[in-house]
């Protein structure tokens, strides 16, 4: 299945017991594209991204990531994506330097390669004078910011963020997503979840999610104008209050 | 094959990043193995013993004597009344009771046979029952030695006939030493209790923290993470084993008479076992606390059904076939035969094999069991 979208997914569904966490749900994300993907708690966001990046097998329906198929190639798709969690996940207890060793060489970098990745990393993030603590003595913003460089670190053709933002001041919120632009500026597609909707203007296009399926779809700008309301969050609510 | 290195840097990164490892694998295991070594000595002295002499003769005097010169009984002072040294029984201050009744010496030589009772609290089995036992051999011996004394008395001259006299010959542990019995046992049960802990903690830690999800989306392959976890607490295994022998050698001079490299071959058998069923057990609990209890359930069953503190011959055949999938039973009886005996890696080869498909089949389980796909 050769295509030129980032990802695509034809009514994907998952199925636990009786319950549809995700129902049918299709959408395409374009190359180097800021994709938002916007749902109420509980709506079936993070079960579709886990499907997308292939910790969870879809009960039906089809979907390719980068295009490699997410039923029966996930460890290739594993090799071309980032993924950042909700819950964060360095390793607190190694230092910001280890934990960038430890995923270049679990992503397969060359030895020369993770130094300079190391190197840029630190640069970009500031982290000269903490480069060799442990992460767990890094301020929340920062941490989050380390995750999304650690996340990319061997260049993935795509990058998956479950709520980057969760629970940091609106300082870091903009630094955060200067780095999401920068990063989508060099090609790389950036598939987000949010909760914040001033977030969700800042994507290219948004889907929103409401109990399993999606409901509407489009650009920020055409969704404000098709719901008839003036700020993104309106739209969020005519849709979550149904 | 690079990726495995990361992995294995990472861990040992991470286990000596935790401050408590570092005393856990060198001084705790030096401390059980001094104070088990002591305390868990199956020699039994110090048996309560009330002596109720209503005789008072030459006979139950030497008796006595006989016994106060054994360093095994504590004599506990109930008069001369048997209802006194019973009443000590049921407070618990008096294991056993001696009765010797009137008329002994006077029965004795004139009807050739005196009695003499024993009563033993068979609520401390082992105590209890031990105790009457070296007290039936030091009767017998006075009996014996009255015999001869009274023979010239005695009505009817008897020529003591042919007799079988037993010689005991204590082989591999000429001294009946008990922390050489127990020492080498008590190396190989901590050397797997505390690797499978280790082990069983770490998966579930990082399911715990949430980690693993991100391992989860990374290119690791299933046996390559669990293998690197594996190797690090391998290597601290074989490193508390040396520990572990060094002090056993330095501290109680433990026999070693087999060769070394059978010890550690073995070892390294059986930590790959323990380690397979440890992180099954990781895979398994949503918690560190549950991987802990879960952990616990085994290493109560494996300690006190290894032959560590009981022989395993004289448990029931069903009991006995259940030490077979045990690795800490394997392991106690490799450290004694080849450190104690001599024994060679033929002598041991059931154990190596035994052991080697428990590992097989646990690694088995754990890879199956550790899913990258929910």
């Amino acid at each position: 299945m050769k295509n030129e979208y980032a990802i695509q997914a034809i009514d994907l569904t998952k199925k636990f017991g009786d319950f549809t966490a995700v129902d049918a749900i299709s959408f395409d994300v374009e190359k180097g594209e800021i994709f938002g993907f916007l749902g109420a708690n509980g709506a079936g966001k993070t079960t579709a991204i886990k499907m997308l990046i292939g910790l969870s097998k879809p009960s039906s329906g089809q979907a390719t990531i980068a295009g490699y198929d997410v039923y029966s190639q996930t460890e290739l798709i594993k090799e071309h994506i980032g993924y950042m969690s909700q819950k964060f996940s360095l390793y607190e207890d190694l230092t910001v330097l280890q934990n960038i060793r430890f995923y270049g060489g679990v992503y397969g970098l060359s030895r020369k390669r993770i130094k300079e990745k190391s190197a840029e990393i630190i640069e970009r993030l500031n982290l000269e004078a903490n480069a060799r603590k442990v992460v767990a003595d890094l301020p929340l913003g920062w941490k989050q910011r380390l995750a999304f460089a650690v996340a990319s670190v061997h260049d993935p053709a795509i990058i998956f963020l479950d709520e980057p933002t969760g629970g940091v001041d609106p300082a870091t919120r903009r630094q955060f997503w200067e780095m999401i632009y920068e990063t989508a500026s060099r090609g790389v597609t950036i598939f987000v979840t949010t909760h914040y909707m001033d977030e969700a203007e800042y994507c290219d296009r948004i889907s929103i999610m409401v109990d399993g399926k999606i409901e509407a779809l489009g650009k920020p700008g055409a969704l404000k104008s098709q719901f008839e309301a003036s700020h993104m969050e309106e739209v969020f609510l005519k849709l979550a209050r149904g | 094959m690079r990726r495995l290195l990361f992995i294995v840097r990472k861990e040992f990164i991470q286990i000596f990043r935790n401050k408590a490892i570092l005393p856990l694998i060198t001084l705790v295991p030096i401390i059980q193995l001094i104070v088990l070594s002591y305390a868990a000595d199956n020699e039994v002295r110090n048996v309560q013993l009330a002596i109720v002499d209503q005789d008072h003769s030459a006979y139950s005097r030497l008796l006595i004597s006989k016994i106060r010169a054994s360093d095994r009984f504590i004599l506990v002072d109930a008069g001369a009344s048997v209802a006194r040294a019973k009443e000590g029984m049921q407070l618990g201050e008096v294991d056993v009771v001696l009765s010797i009744p009137p008329q002994f010496e006077k029965d004795f030589l004139r009807y050739k046979s005196g009695e003499i009772q024993l009563l033993v609290d068979a609520i401390n089995g082992q105590q209890a029952t031990v105790g009457a036992g070296y007290l039936s051999a030091i009767i017998q011996s006075f009996s014996q030695e009255i015999r001869e004394d009274a023979a010239p008395m005695l009505a009817v001259q008897k020529r003591a006939g042919p007799q079988i006299k037993l010689e005991h010959a204590y082989w591999f542990n000429e001294e009946l030493n008990y922390k050489h019995f127990m020492a080498p046992g008590i190396m190989g049960e901590l050397v797997t209790i505390l690797v499978m802990l280790l082990t069983a903690m770490n998966i579930v830690r990082e399911r715990e923290v949430g980690t693993i999800e991100q391992i989860n989306v990374t290119p690791i392959r299933k046996w390559q993470f669990i293998l690197g976890k594996m190797i690090p607490f391998l290597i601290i295994g074989l490193l508390l084993l040396t520990i572990g022998l060094t002090a056993g050698k330095l501290l109680f001079d433990v026999p070693m008479r087999g060769n070394l490299i059978v010890v550690f071959a073995y070892c390294l058998v059986n930590l790959a076992a323990v380690l397979g069923l440890g992180l099954f057990i990781s895979n398994l609990s949503d918690t560190q606390q549950q991987a802990m209890f879960t952990t616990f359930f085994f290493v109560i069953i494996f300690i006190l059904m290894s032959g560590l503190f009981t022989p395993i011959e004289s448990m029931p055949q069903w009991a006995q076939w259940l030490t077979v999938p045990n690795p800490i039973a394997h392991f106690v009886n490799v450290m004694r035969s080849v450190l104690l005996k001599g024994s060679s890696f033929s002598d041991v080869s059931y154990n190596f094999w035994v052991t080697g498909i428990l590992a097989v089949v646990f690694n088995f389980a754990a890879v199956k069991s550790y899913r990258k796909v929910v």
